[in-house]
């Protein structure tokens, strides 16, 4: 299992288009199950609506734990994604 | 004839037959299917949606030429929407588990991932419902065979509806629509943002009355106030046909002038920028082409509230300002609150002589936890863009070090929360009394610019109260006195390298725009409207005759 956390910086916090293609990051791997978590609700990454649903804003700290096959290169990726658009 | 009014979403004057477009979301009927069906049910939405990703990404190509990347963005999002695991998921128990027909299926699962955005705290997501109900809709129109591409029109119409689609507004022909006019929406719906990228006018909640039966009659709309009258009289038909040829004036004039630097064919540049007093004038800013606000009058905030506003809700207003103005400079005023402007809650006691009394800057030396909460929230927005902040009604050298202290103890105390903020703020002060102008020379040397507020400046200088009808002769807005005034503010500022402006009345007296020219005046910071023929001046301007001026001023002055 791999972890990490990660503080929003994008004043809009995670909008419509930002955690669509957060989705579309999350899918490419399919081995693995990834989750992001604020305040103990829990979402699919997979899953926009969702996510979105979770309503996170700017400042906020939130978790994400990816398991399964391809975990290591996913969390390398999703962090990456969150650091350059988030 | 019938008034009605609404908000205005999209400026801009339409006169023309008001048609309703007629909603197409059409009851959805539940019927049973057998089991057998089920499957043949589960391939239709798998087509459907196909075609209907298929379809928004043609309307997103249509969006991008059209509004560019922001507006376009939506489709995108749409089509993200349709690829929903839990969207899918739902459509898909729905046919199975209730035998039920797809459309139904998907009226449902529309209806509840709806109501999931609109009972969500934030307004961004609460607005998201209407992209599900929109994207279920599509699939529904499909599901259904229904014609999914837009009705056209044969003439031009004012386009009435309960509310719009963004979908359904971008596929409109912007050739044949004149003005929207809606029942419902709001001011950050898709419809109202395209309708203003657009440059179509629109005015939204404009209430029930606005109904069906009014379809055919003639209108008329003003994007600007939000008025919409059905069946004007001649007198009303009238106006609207004035303000439209004046808009259209106005557009031309903007065409022309649009990017275009205020700059005399010898090679003066001054930048021209917009006074405002709340953010809903930030449209007519932008509409206007402003290069920058010139001055903010941060006073709403404190005279529309029961209590001094909180940091964070000034904060949420200037942040909307500067990122509104992208990174083109916004200068915000403090508080100028006291003499004619008045709020209970600050409990001023009653003053002689309220306009020399405890006003403006004078306030916020005496209350600093006031002042300090106003520049935290200024601080803090200043990370979103550039901002400037100015101070009101100086007259002395000690009030603006006063103030420096002040704001050096508000950054530390914002360093030390780890809240960030811009590194290279500006702050100015008014020119506004006589005493400013005398000492500038000190003044300039404290600050990085000036701002000649010329309306109080004229009202302390001449010693004339400018509400007073009977003294009219006696306020002489071109008064040499004022004149040589604002010369000396200009040499002292540009002497320690510091640029200068003016923010009063006076900045748009275009008898006057020479002879700030000539007096090296920076920036003319004037309402919205007033912008473009200003800039429109200085670019007329052909023979430099700034020697000529400053010689005759010298001459009055000194010979």
């Amino acid at each position: 299992m791999e972890q990490f956390t990660y503080v929003i910086k994008d004043k809009d916090g995670i909008h419509a288009r930002p955690a669509g293609l957060l989705v579309k990051q999350a899918k490419q791997y399919e081995n693995s199950k990834i989750t992001l978590t604020k305040d103990g609700d829990s979402a699919d990454l997979k899953k926009l609506f969702a996510l979105m649903k979770l309503g996170i804003k700017q400042g906020e700290e939130v978790t994400v734990t990816i398991e399964g096959g391809d975990e290591r290169q996913a969390a390398a990726v999703m962090l990456d994604f969150l650091q350059n658009n988030l | 004839m019938m008034k009605f009014s609404g908000i205005g979403a999209s400026s801009g004057i339409a006169i023309g037959t008001l048609h309703f477009y007629k909603s197409e979301t059409q009851a959805v009927i539940r019927s049973r299917i057998e089991e057998e069906d089920v499957q043949t049910e589960l391939a239709r939405v798998e087509t459907a949606r196909a075609a209907a990703i298929d379809e928004l990404s043609g309307l997103y190509e249509t969006a991008l030429k059209q509004v560019g990347e922001q507006g376009a963005m939506l489709f995108e999002i749409h089509q993200m929407m349709l690829e929903d695991e839990d969207y899918c998921e739902s459509i898909e128990s729905i046919i199975t588990n209730q035998r039920v027909n797809a459309e139904y299926a998907v009226a449902v699962t529309g209806d509840n991932f709806s109501g999931m955005f609109a009972g969500m705290e934030d307004s961004y997501m609460q607005a998201r419902a209407s992209d599900v109900k929109d994207i279920s809709e599509r699939l529904i129109k499909i599901l259904s065979g229904r014609d999914t591409s837009a009705r056209q029109f044969d003439e031009p119409v004012i386009l009435a509806a309960i509310d719009l689609a963004p979908s359904e507004t971008v596929q409109l022909d912007k050739e044949k629509i004149l003005a929207f006019v809606t029942v419902e929406g709001s001011n950050n719906s898709h419809t109202a943002i395209l309708a203003r990228t657009m440059g179509i006018p629109a005015i939204i909640k404009l209430g029930n009355e606005l109904s069906q039966e009014l379809d055919g009659k003639l209108a008329g709309v003003d994007g600007t106030t939000g008025e919409l009258v059905v069946d004007p009289d001649s007198e009303t038909l009238q106006k609207f046909q004035a303000k439209q040829e004046e808009n259209i004036r106005k557009k031309q004039l903007l065409e022309q002038l649009k990017g275009m630097p205020a700059e005399t064919s010898y090679g003066q540049r001054v930048l021209t920028y917009a006074n405002i007093g709340s953010t809903a004038d930030l449209g007519a800013v932008l509409l206007n082409d402003a290069e920058g606000i010139g001055l903010f009058r941060t006073e709403f905030l404190y005279l529309e509230s029961d209590h001094y506003p909180t940091e964070s809700e000034q904060f949420n207003v200037y942040r909307k300002v500067v990122e509104s103005m992208t990174g083109k400079r916004v200068i915000f005023r403090t508080l100028d609150i006291g003499a004619d402007k008045q709020a209970a809650y600050f409990q001023l006691l009653p003053e002689e002589n309220p306009a020399m009394g405890l006003r403006a800057i004078r306030i916020c030396l005496t209350r600093e936890h006031v002042f300090k909460e106003q520049l935290r929230a200024l601080l803090r927005a200043s990370y979103y863009g550039k901002l400037a902040i100015m101070f009101p009604m100086i007259t002395s050298l000690w009030e603006i070090r006063e103030i420096k202290r002040i704001l050096t103890e508000t950054k530390q105390e914002l360093r030390e929360a780890e809240v960030p903020f811009s590194q290279d703020i500006e702050i100015g002060v008014m020119i506004e009394t006589p005493a400013a102008v005398m000492v500038s020379n000190q003044l300039a040397k404290e600050v990085d610019f000036f701002s000649v507020g010329t309306n109080d400046l004229t009202q302390y200088l001449l010693a004339v109260d400018r509400q007073n009808q009977n003294l009219a002769r006696f306020y002489d807005p071109y008064h040499p006195a004022l004149l040589e005034m604002i010369r000396i503010a200009s040499n002292n500022a540009h002497k320690h390298g510091k640029w200068i402006g003016i923010c009063g009345e006076l900045a748009a007296d275009l008898a006057m725009t020479e002879i700030f020219l000539a007096f090296g005046i920076d920036e003319l910071s004037v309402a919205p409207a007033a912008i473009l023929p200003l800039r429109e001046k200085i670019r007329s301007l052909q023979t430099d005759s700034r020697d000529a001026i400053l010689q005759e001023q010298e001459a009055y002055m000194h010979e």
